[in-house]
């Protein structure tokens, strides 16, 4: 009778565990590959030998001992170029979607707790923004301000705050009706300081998980914008532009193509789920 | 009869924006929700105030404590009037002006500690709210000191009403608003808490207004009630006169409604 009752709990447990474990290793995986990359890297990124090129993978009959990923077509190590590439994936996500969490929750929770005019003008802004195609707004923009890490760190935030502001908007809203805010007014809380002291915690469960998720979103603009050229020069390890490569090279050496699309599926799902997953965790009432 | 009394309603008008029959141009019509309330609350008396559901009792006790600002009319608090100040002007008499709620759920911060909750109009107020200020009010109201450490969906809805009370009496007020406290609990929790804050009103020398929907609540608890109807008052005075010899139709219906076995007089002594 009792171990009926355990047991599926304990499944359960170890269920929605395995949901946060899983994303989290990959992720801790990337970041200690991005972190350590000089040191994990086989090899230079940019060293080319045309005399190893397209080597296939370990596991392929003609591979060549130390090149674990095969080369591509400029005989480059791919899975060095993939470690760097994860430092600069990283690199991007983490500015990109800090920014746009800050900028877009802001103006959230402002609109959301003031109401009338703040609301108004924020709202009516969030609206003509999302008129825009959000990758023509990313291609012009970084035609504007020219390639590099900056304009695609600047283009993801100009895009994508309206996300954060729309959704933090709404959960500022909801939280701005509950008994706590009138409570902390009756015991002497100004009203700005009960924005940032009493909704705010309440609100961060889904600000983080929208941040999560944009961090994989930010992988993916990275990479749309290194396909199509518009990022940092083609020379440098980007899995955007290694795919790009990779793709007319697809028929005879499909590895160059496939490993870099394969890490950056993983990363952009296991954002997302951590993304989620983080939001059930620290929800007090839900835990 | 000299002394001003604690609080002083004249006139009091309120009305709220209906949004939903707002017109597409201009502003929105507004309901009259009080309607001209004249009433007085004495100092170191239980006032009950009753009245069928949106008669505006809760916005009543809301304008009393000053979350609500009223359209006109004049609420005077020991002799001064607060029906117009602001927030900045309202500050100093916040202190005074405490609130316990019906949602305990609702009004106590999920993300925040108990002992936080109690100790941080304390501190905000200039009285310290130190942990073991806050253990102290949590001890006062009949909790044990670990329960500090407890966030409040850890707590039992009877346990997390004592918290309220607990927020409310750790600033020393004089004056605290309690808006249905009970009717979310079980019969035996409400007992409980009644009888603390009785108990509590006394030995602080407290003035309650003090709204229910519940007359047997009421006259147990009370020496005062204020009947209201849609935004009137149909009946004000001691219990005992309003009760024996009530003067509106809606008081008779309430008082007939009172489900007799519930309470008795060893209600208070269970
Ligand atoms: N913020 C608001 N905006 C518009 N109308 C409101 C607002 N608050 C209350 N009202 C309306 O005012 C009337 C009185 O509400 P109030 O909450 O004071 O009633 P109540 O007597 O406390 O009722 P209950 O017993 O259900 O709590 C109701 O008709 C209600 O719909
Ligand atoms: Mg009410």
């Amino acid at each position: 009778m009792a171990e009926a009752s355990t047991a599926p709990r304990a499944r359960h447990g170890s269920g929605l565990n395995l949901r946060l474990w899983l994303p989290l290793s990959w992720v801790t995986l990337l970041v200690v590959v991005a972190v350590f990359a000089r040191w994990i890297a086989p090899h230079d990124p940019l060293a080319q030998d045309l005399l190893l090129e397209r080597l296939p993978p370990f596991f392929m009959s003609g591979s060549e001992p130390g090149y674990w990923l095969g080369t591509d077509s400029l005989g480059r190590d791919v899975l060095s170029r993939m470690i760097y590439g994860a430092q600069i994936a990283l690199f991007v996500s983490v500015i990109a979607a800090s920014a746009t969490c800050v900028f877009g929750s802001v103006l959230g929770m402002l609109a959301g707790y003031y109401g009338g005019w703040a609301e108004r003008i924020i709202s009516r802004l969030v609206d003509i923004w999302m008129a825009f195609p959000p990758v023509l707004f990313a291609v012009l923009l970084v035609a504007v301000m020219g390639t590099g890490l900056t304009s695609v760190i600047a283009a993801i935030a100009l895009i994508d705050w309206t996300r954060f502001a729309r959704v933090v908007r709404a959960e500022t809203l909801v939280q701005t009706r509950m008994d706590y805010v009138d409570s902390a007014r009756i015991g002497g809380a100004r009203r700005a300081s009960t924005l940032w002291t009493e909704i705010l915690p309440n609100v961060l469960p889904t600000i983080i998980a929208l941040l999560m998720l944009e961090m994989g979103i930010a992988i993916i603009v990275e990479a749309i914008l290194s396909f199509v050229n518009l990022s940092i020069s083609t020379d440098d390890p980007t899995w955007g532009s290694m795919i790009a490569e990779g793709r007319n090279a697809i028929h005879f050496a499909w590895w160059v193509l496939l490993f870099p699309l394969i890490a950056l599926f993983f990363s952009v799902l296991s954002f997302s789920v951590l993304g989620e997953g983080l939001r059930q965790r620290f929800d007090p009432v839900l835990q | 009869m000299t002394a001003t009394p604690f609080f002083s309603v004249r006139n009091l008008h309120l009305s709220f924006a209906d949004r939903a029959h707002k017109p597409l141009f201009g502003p929105a019509p507004r309901i009259e929700v009080l309607k001209g309330l004249d009433l007085d609350i004495g100092e170191g008396r239980i006032t009950g105030i009753v009245g069928e559901s949106g008669s505006g009792k809760s916005t009543l006790g809301r304008v009393l404590v000053r979350l609500l600002d009223p359209d006109s009319g004049n609420v005077m608090f020991k002799g001064q009037d607060i029906a117009g100040l602001d927030e900045e002007a309202l500050r100093p008499l916040r202190r005074d002006l405490q609130m316990i709620f019906q949602d305990p759920m609702s009004s106590l911060n999920p993300r925040h500690k108990v002992w936080r909750i109690i100790a941080q109009p304390m501190k905000r107020y200039g009285l310290g709210g130190t942990r073991e200020q806050a253990t102290e009010a949590l001890v006062r109201v009949g909790l044990p000191a670990e329960f500090g450490d407890r966030f409040p969906h850890q707590l039992s809805g009877g346990q997390r009403q004592r918290v309220g009370i607990a927020r409310a009496i750790a600033v020393g007020p004089s004056f605290i608003l309690a808006d249905e406290i009970v009717s979310g609990l079980d019969v035996s929790s409400q007992a409980h808490v009644l009888m603390l804050l009785s108990k509590l009103a006394k030995e602080m020398g407290l003035t309650v207004a003090f709204i229910s929907h519940d007359l047997s609540v009421i006259r147990h608890l009370c020496d005062d009630v204020i009947v209201l109807d849609h935004g009137v008052i149909v009946d004000n005075g001691p219990v005992e006169q309003v009760f024996d010899d009530p003067q509106s139709d809606v008081t008779r219906k309430l008082l007939a409604a009172i489900p007799l076995p519930e309470m008795d007089d060893t209600w208070f002594e269970r």
